[in-house]
Order: C-alpha cells, then structure tokens, then sequence
C-alpha cells in the first residue's frame, strides 16, 4: 500500500516509514511567530536554557499589531528585537514585511516536502506548496526552540477531489467556505486534508494559498496540495535551499473522498458567529453593512486585490461604508502599486493600511462597535473578534467583499446594478 | 496511577466555557486560573473540584481558540485526565503539553456519572470504576514522558539534563 504525503514526509525526516496514527518525534525545518514570540520567550526563559538550539530554523514576523498600537504591544516588539539580537536569530521581519504566512513563502521558506511548525493557528498555509505544516502551541513552541524536535503524530487523510471550473465571480474562497459549510468546522479534526482532482492544477499558488489556510478552519492538522510544475515555476528565484517535492502514492490510504465540481458554485457567505454557518450569496443579499476588510492570510494578496479593483473600477465606496484594504506584504503592496489596481482602490474610496493582520483579530485600526456589521476576506468570524461582542463578521470572496462595499449591503458581485 | 471523582459534561465543551476569554490577556498564577476553571459552563465545578478529578465529555472537547489555559486551568483545578470522545486537535497537544492527560474512550463517556469515583491507570490504560473497567488507548511513550514528567516544559528540562528547580 502506497503512503500519503504527510506519511512520507514524516517518514522521511523521522528516518523510518510511518503510517497514519503514528507518533514520531522530529527535527522541524522552520519554527514560525509573530508578535506572540513575547510569550514564548517567557516560556523559553523558564526552561533555563541559554541559547535556542538551532537559530538559523527560527522565522519571526511583526505583523499582529504593527505599527505597535500601544505602549504594551510597542513593549513586546521591543523584547523580541532585543531577543533576535541576543540569541542572533537571522530570520526576523520587522513591521515592514507582512502577514507571516505570506512573508514565509514570498521569502523561500515554504518549500516542498519541509516540516514547517508555527505558533499560529493558519500555519497550514504553507501546505500550499506541499509542505507538512501544522500550528502548535507556545509552551510547544518554547521547547522546540530549545530543542530543535517536536512530537508530532501522523494524520489520517481526508481528500478532496477537484473538478470542473469557477464560474465568473467565483473563486477558491467560495469553494472552502462551501466545504466547511458542508461538512462543519471539524470535518477535518486531526487530519490532513488534500486538495486533488483533475481541476487542483488549475488553482493558482494563491488560491491554493486561500484553501490550505482555511483547512485550519476545518480542524484539520495540515491541508496542502501535490506540488506540481506551477509549484516549481513559483519558487524559481525565492527558494533558499533545495528541496525535494514529494507527493502522495497513487493507492496511499485516504480516510474519505469528497468530491467538488467548481462549475456548480455559486458565491458564498459564512454569516455570524460560525465559520461553518455558510449561506449563498443570494440568501443574505442586501444585508446592510457598516465595514468591510479585504485583506489578512485568506485573501490579501495580488489576485486578491485585482479582482476587488475589477469590481471597484469606475465605482466608489458606498458613503455608508468604511473599506479598508490591507495588501498581505510588501511584496503584495508594491505589485498593487505598480498593477495600478492599488490607484483603482484609492480612487474609489478604500483605505489602505499597512500590511499585516490589521483588525482582523481586534486588537487595531478599524474595530466594530456593538451592533456593527463588518464583511471580511479573512478566516474566521467568531463573536466578538473584531471588536465587540454584539457586532457581527461575514466571510466572503474578495468579490464578494467588493460588490458589498459599492452597494452598502452585502451583494453578489455577479449582478452589477 | 490517580484516583478522584467524576465531573460529567456533554459535546463540544469550548475553551471559551471551560476559560473564559475575557481573562486570557491577563497574566494569572495557575491557582487563579484554577478558580476560573468552568466558568461559564458550571458554576460548582471551581469550588468542588480536587486532585485526581477526572473530566467526562462527549465529542470535540476543547474546541475554539488555542488558548493554553482552557488545559492549564483544569491541571491547576486538581483535573487528572479528560475522558471524551473526541478532542481538538490543539486542545488534545496543549494539554499533554501541559501535563494534563486526553484519553478517549467512548465506554467510559456512556457509562460514567457525576460523581463516580475511578481510578485511571495510565500504564494499563485502564479508568477503573465501580460501573465498571474501561481501556482507553495506552498513549505513545514519548507522551506518556511528557504527562509523567508534568508536562513539556518539564521534561524538556529533564532531557536537557537541566535542574528542575529554577
Ligand atoms: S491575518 Fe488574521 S488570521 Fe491571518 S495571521 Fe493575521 S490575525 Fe491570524
């Protein structure tokens, strides 16, 4: 019987072969943080260790609450500059970089067959290019610092075949949040999910970016797709080291199939408070909205922002809205500048705030008072995250969010009034 | 080997029931935490819980946020193990992490009631209990080190040969 990617590339770093339900302990590629690197530098303090072990592994990003929106998060940035400076950590991205999970493989370290661990919870991003990536904990990810290994176990497979096209106005944010929709925000807990089937080539390094980010949102421990010549053309001139692609066998052991045809989809909404509670786009068309974020991990990169400049063109803001637009890096910033797609954005309306996560975990620049409604691009839209506990989050495309900032009301961006 | 009694809940306990999250910025000993434990789904469990206690739960326990607390708070409340179906995947590493022990067994969610008195036999694994011997699944020897050690922090001291007091 064959083996999936998650058995072979833990196979392989664990030095024997491994099956599904395993636990292996291994030595990680990359260890990710963000801003939450304060805690694990307590926690790490606590250990009494001196030095991490392998500096050279550790990823850190500013990108939380950046620029520091206060004096205690301008404390923590100052306590981990001080930390990547005594321990001589090499890889550190100050506040002018961008989402983590954009920075990481925009700068080559998300690469096929890696283990890439992270203290964040969309870590699985980087499955993207067939990496094995999972979020941990921080006391987790203190002790891997010290130790330079990690106990993983190996997770069972949940495939998902791809099939067909995207409507126009219809794209990958729309599929996984009608996956979830679906089969719930556990259908995958534990497992790895893979995104397969004749139309997974067709999906962009972006778009596969949005489907193995949200896989978090289905519990799952990692979701990634087979790297394929799109992977390799993508990484050509960023890769800092060679790596090698592996995918799954042909007759490897999946848990369960599902099967999507992209033709049949129609625009999506995940409505308050659950990621899972998700309705077409018509069945809350002309919901009144007071904000709307087109940004963060899911979908603030190039295509992201194209798209919502395709919709803006010639078009403003509703006067009863606040756009705000946050461009995933600074790679992702200057493409927009020079596509013009950025101009298209200003033009119309759209504030534009500096890369990072921005509001999309209430913490800074532009959160909801109580009984405001945002329409975000980003993952999650628990009570109370962007702000106030009685404020509501829609989830949708970049289109979607689009069309819904023109009209004031949540809309589909396939109807243009 | 631990021995306490039986505190019953059902499916999908959260970590914003078992630690609210209004308090998760906050920095608190683990007694504090322990006094927060259960908050928001029984009111009786911070004042009644005890060493050896066993947690019993449906499916899913510990879904929502990756806040180390929801595991911390029920180590620190007395909690030996949870017993449940399922778990979240971050809260089932967070709590071995944290030396809190996850063990799924469904026999043992069917038969047992609040109140029970059980023993769990972490080698054996076996809850031992007047309705009855259930096995859970023994956990993998790299876990079983860090529980027994009390928890990753703990037993990475250990394998770096390092001192346990700070
Ligand atoms: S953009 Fe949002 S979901 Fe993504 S890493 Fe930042 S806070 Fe987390």
């Amino acid at each position: 019987m064959g083996r999936t990617l998650s058995e072979k590339i833990l196979g392989l770093k664990a030095g024997k072969p491994v099956r599904a339900g395993e636990v292996v302990t291994v030595s990680p590629d990359i260890i990710l943080s963000h801003d939450n690197s304060v805690a694990i530098i307590q926690e790490f303090r606590k250990l009494g260790v001196k030095k991490v072990r392998a500096p050279e592994k550790i990823v850190i990003v500013l990108d939380h609450i950046v620029p520091a929106a206060d004096e205690k998060y301008a404390q923590n940035h100052k306590s981990i500059r001080e930390f990547v400076a005594e321990q001589g950590i090499p890889h550190f991205f100050d506040i002018n970089a961008g989402i983590c999970h954009q920075v990481l493989p925009e700068q080559g370290f998300a690469l096929p067959g890696r283990v890439i661990v992270g203290s964040d919870s969309h870590t699985p991003s980087y499955g993207a290019f067939g990496a094995f990536a999972a979020g941990i904990g921080r006391t987790e990810a203190a002790s891997v610092w010290a130790t330079d290994e990690i106990w993983l176990r190996v997770p069972e497979t949940l495939r998902i075949d791809l099939s067909g096209r995207f409507a126009p106005a219809v794209s990958a944010k729309d599929l996984i949040l009608k996956i979830i929709g679906d089969h719930g925000a556990e259908a995958a807990n534990y497992k790895a999910v893979e995104f397969s089937g004749p139309a997974a080539g067709d999906f962009s390094v972006g778009a596969r970016l949005t489907l193995a980010n949200m896989s978090a949102e289905m519990g799952a421990k990692n979701g990634y797709f087979a790297p394929d010549e799109k992977t390799l053309k993508w990484l050509e001139g960023r890769a800092r080291e060679p790596f090698q692609a592996l995918v799954s066998d042909p007759d490897a052991r999946f848990e369960s199939v599902l099967a999507y045809d992209l033709g049949t989809l129609e625009p999506q909404v995940a409505c308050p408070h659950a990621v899972d509670n998700v309705k077409p786009v018509s069945a809350v068309a002309g919901l009144p909205v007071d904000q709307v974020l087109i940004g963060t991990c899911t979908n603030g990169r190039l295509e992201d922002l194209e798209a919502a400049a395709r919709v803006f063109k010639g078009r403003k803001v509703h006067r009863s809205v606040r756009c705000l637009v946050i461009p995933a890096s600074w790679e992702v910033y200057r493409g927009a500048l020079k596509s013009g797609a950025l101009a298209v954005l200003v033009d119309a309306g759209c504030v534009v705030l500096n890369s990072g996560c921005g509001p999309c975990l209430g913490a800074h620049e532009g959160i909801l008072a109580a009984g405001e409604v945002c329409l975000s691009t980003s993952n999650r839209n628990f009570r109370g995250r962007m702000g106030h506990r009685d404020s509501g989050i829609y989830l949708a495309s970049p289109a979607t969010a689009a069309a819904t900032a023109v009209e004031g009301r949540i809309a589909d961006p396939r109807v243009r009034s | 080997m631990s021995r306490g009694k039986v505190w019953k809940y059902g499916d999908d306990v959260n970590t914003d029931v078992i630690f609210p999250g209004r308090y998760t910025y906050q920095i608190m000993t683990p007694e504090e935490m322990a006094r927060h434990a259960m908050e928001d789904l029984d009111p009786e469990f911070a004042a009644g819980a005890g060493p050896g206690d066993v947690v019993v739960a449906g499916k899913n326990f510990g879904c929502g946020s990756s806040r180390e607390q929801a595991a911390a708070c029920l180590k620190a409340a007395g909690v030996r193990a949870v017993v449940a179906r399922s778990f979240a995947r971050i809260y089932f590493r967070n709590a071995i992490n944290l030396g809190l022990a996850v063990l799924q067994c469904d026999q043992a969610v069917d038969s047992l009631e609040k109140g029970d008195v059980v023993e769990v036999d972490f080698s054996a694994g076996e809850i031992r209990s007047s309705r009855g011997t259930f096995r859970f699944l023994p956990l993998p020897a790299s876990v079983l080190g860090i529980l027994e050690a009390g928890g990753l922090l703990e037993y990475t001291r250990q394998k770096l040969g390092l001192d346990k007091k700070e």
